[in-house]
């Protein structure tokens, strides 16, 4: 490691409420949870703070409950807990194909959602699925005694550039899912890296399309819900190539008129050390037209021609 | 902090900085020097351990999230399962089979397949590659690691015993 890790202070609450009394110090610690993120940047001598918070004792922000609801996740819930949960194989199971694209199992067992959406990089790969499932992100703080709760919906959650909603004093404990995503909708999810595994996306996306066969018109949706990553300052709605598809027969031409909403409207991808905005571009409208192929049940490849 | 856990079936403890990541811990407070460390920022597997069971690496794991928990690492492979050459069945196997070249990817590499075969005893062809997917090999082109890992889960179950059972 670069620089001296005897500079730093650890705090480790052990209940919610002791942590949140911590984050409303005006000298607040940075949250610390699985440390993917954080030990990249302490490793290469860039530390973000002096003072962390180690969430590892507050079990109240683990497990996974189903109810009638939908799902609720605590932002402690690894990657590796994804893909073993029986309610989330069963309910939900793009999050546990997701899952099964971040990092490799070493990294799966740390990375948790929480520290995902609080680091609100635009290339992360859970964002863009829980944007196309309409979650909601909770968020705690300490108001004297008392610890508040307030539930922000994903999509006004991320405001710039790894910036969120989140107050200073507040601190990410779940992510739900409405039941009202978890039937009558389905979903397809695509990464594109360097490589399979251990890599970060150069392009992600997650597509929801109301379920066709529920509906008396098949295969035509009554609304799509489109998210990307890693191709703007933070994972974006595609609301323009929600837009072309919404309540039209999902077909290669609506296809070809999403993807070009999508690249006109919706994305606003940069050259950086992993990709170039013209092959983020590319590669976006082929995933988009893709993916909806996969759902509508139509070939792709005369779209993807050329 | 006084820091206090188990590593490889020893209670040990050692008074280190908090954040010190659990790798110098390993290597200078403890003197375990089999862990590596390769990239230093979750990359390359080098320095993976099992912490509780769960392989992780231990280049991001700050001293003080491994407070009583159990550790093992790549010297405490071999102990209560050793075979008659001293080894672990899957350190046999890479011996045998030529899945260790330069040496530096291999305490992560065998923590790897111990972490798969202690939850999957018959993996696929794919499940070994997934497992070892986020350590790294500059040397053998990896057909010699993945083929080592098979013969080791082929090896008798009794010989295997490892990774959550063993802590």
């Amino acid at each position: 490691m670069r620089g001296d890790s005897s500079t730093f202070e650890v705090v480790r609450p052990r209940g919610l409420a002791e942590a949140l009394a911590e984050l409303a110090d005006p000298d607040r610690p940075m949250p610390l949870a699985g440390g993917t993120d954080l030990f990249v940047l302490l490793n290469d001598g860039r530390a973000p703070a002096r003072r962390y918070l180690d969430l590892t004792l507050l079990d109240e922000l683990r497990g996974i409950e189903s109810s009638s609801a939908g799902l609720r996740l605590g932002a402690r819930t690894t990657y590796t807990d994804l893909r073993h949960s029986r309610a989330i194989l069963r309910r939900a199971p793009i999050l546990a194909e997701m899952a099964a694209t971040i990092g490799a199992v070493a990294i799966q067992n740390r990375g948790t959602l929480g520290g995902s959406l609080g680091n609100a990089s635009p290339a992360s790969d859970p964002a863009p699925v829980l944007l196309a499932l309409d979650a909601t992100v909770e968020l705690a703080r300490r108001e004297g005694r008392r610890v508040e709760r307030r539930t922000l919906a994903l999509s006004d959650f991320f405001t710039g550039y790894r910036a969120t909603a989140a107050r200073a004093n507040e601190l990410v404990t779940a992510v739900s899912i409405p039941a009202s995503s978890l039937s009558g909708w389905r979903y397809a999810y695509r990464k594109v890296g360097a490589r399979r595994a251990q890599a970060i996306s150069k392009v992600v996306a997650a597509v929801g399309v109301s379920d066709p066969a529920r509906s008396d018109r098949p295969r035509h949706p009554a609304a799509a819900r489109i998210a990307f990553g890693s191709v703007a300052a933070t994972t974006v709605r595609a609301g323009a190539a929600e837009g072309v598809l919404a309540g039209r027969r999902l077909d290669p031409a609506a296809a070809a008129e999403a993807r070009a909403a999508l690249v006109a409207h919706d994305i606003r991808p940069i050259d950086d050390l992993r990709s170039s905005a013209d092959y983020r571009t590319l590669v976006a409208g082929r995933i988009l037209v893709t993916l909806l192929a996969d759902l509508g049940g139509f070939s792709a490849a005369d779209l993807l021609a050329g | 902090m006084r820091l206090r856990l188990e590593v490889n079936g020893r209670r040990r403890s050692a008074d280190v900085p908090p954040m010190k990541r659990l790798l110098d811990v390993l290597r200078e407070d403890f003197a375990l020097t089999g862990t590596k460390e390769g990239c230093g920022e979750g990359e390359c597997g080098a320095c993976a351990v099992l912490v509780d069971g769960a392989l992780v690496n231990s280049c991001l794991v700050a001293a003080c999230q491994a407070a009583g928990t159990k550790i093992r690492t790549v010297e405490g492979l071999a102990d209560g399962n050793a075979g008659a050459t001293g080894l672990h069945p899957i350190q046999q196997a890479f011996w045998e089979r030529g899945g260790a070249q330069c040496g530096i990817c291999t305490p992560g590499m065998l923590m790897a397949a111990a972490a798969l075969l202690a939850t999957n005893a018959k993996p696929t062809e794919f499940e070994i590659r997934e497992a070892l997917a986020g350590n790294l090999c500059r040397c053998t082109g990896y057909v010699k690691i993945v083929e080592a890992v098979a013969a080791a889960a082929r090896a008798k179950p009794s010989q295997r015993r490892t990774g959550r059972d063993a802590g």
